[in-house]
């Protein structure tokens, strides 16, 4: 099966390649979701901070 | 589509279609993975390479697919202003990029036992690497251009002059004298495969397009989550 006909050499890089440059992207997207959905946080949470400390009108 | 404009309202139909999406994508591909490798036969002339089959096709469908989506998501950008429509483009763009390469390269690693070389400049390997550069180039304007309503405009034109490369790649095999042979599934007459080679092949395609719905509203989130930071960051700066 390894063999796969003496093509293994072919067959399974091209597997191994479509894995890795799909598994690649959904990595970085989920990366890029958390980090911007973080980024977010700390802003909201730095707006809520800086209205409770301001003089009420 | 009106109903996708709301931003929060589409997040709220994202988180609900996600979890489907990422669970029809890995029960296809698990399937298909076990049937493309281990159940369908050896092909009488391309033995296993045959095999590579199963993941250069769909892959070279949802390279033009992904396209046809930019193209059709940048059209409504800039005909109707839907506000989510530039970030489904954007957000599409190295997701077919992804697809792209990967049909590029299991397209050498088929080539190369089957017609003694990696790579033969005729018309449909040369419109596909076109469609790789597009890809790249739309990426790359998103990043060069600061304001994001120009970066979109910009991207949008770009998008909507290459998809005249998506009908040559798919006609190239016939309209030109090409190595790479002519369609076998989406033709007159339907398909010319066996089903034993055919159903791991549409059971791939399938997982591949899950698969492409499922990245597609992962990244949109984070889309959606990165123009809201930019908005932030407006209204404090101004403050």
């Amino acid at each position: 099966m390894l063999d796969m006909g003496g093509y293994g050499l072919f067959v399974w890089p091209a597997y191994a390649i479509t894995a890795v440059v799909l598994v690649g992207i959904l990595w970085a997207s989920l990366r890029d979701g958390r980090r911007q959905r973080g980024l977010m946080d700390v802003l909201n949470a730095e707006r809520r901070a800086r209205r409770r400390m301001e003089p009420e009108a | 589509m009106q109903r996708f404009a709301n931003p929060t309202r589409f997040l709220k139909i994202a988180d609900s279609v996600l979890p489907w999406a990422g669970g029809v994508a890995a029960v296809a591909l698990a399937v298909g993975l076990v049937l493309a490798l281990f159940v369908s036969p050896a092909d009488y002339q391309q033995g296993d390479t045959v095999r590579i089959m199963f993941v250069h096709v769909p892959a070279a469908w949802m390279a033009m697919f992904t396209y046809t989506f930019m193209a059709v998501a940048s059209a409504v950008g800039l005909i109707w202003k839907h506000p989510l429509a530039d970030l489904a483009a954007k957000s599409a763009a190295p997701i077919g990029a992804g697809f792209t390469l990967i049909a590029l390269v299991t397209g050498c690693l088929w080539g190369q036992p089957m017609w003694g070389t990696w790579w033969v400049w005729d018309a449909r390997l040369t419109s596909v690497l076109v469609l790789f550069f597009l890809y790249l180039g739309y990426i790359a304007l998103w990043q060069a251009i600061d304001d994001p309503t120009r970066a979109a405009k910009a991207a949008a034109i770009l998008a909507l002059v290459g998809f005249v490369n998506v009908p040559i790649i798919k006609f190239s095999v016939d309209w030109w004298n090409t190595l790479h042979q002519p369609a076998s599934v989406l033709k007159m007459g339907g398909p010319s495969i066996h089903p034993s080679m055919l159903w791991p092949l549409l059971i791939m395609a399938l997982g591949f397009k899950a698969y492409f719905v499922s990245v597609l509203l992962v990244r949109l989130r984070a889309e959606i989550a990165a123009r809201r930071v930019r908005s932030l960051r407006l209204v404090d700066a101004h403050d």
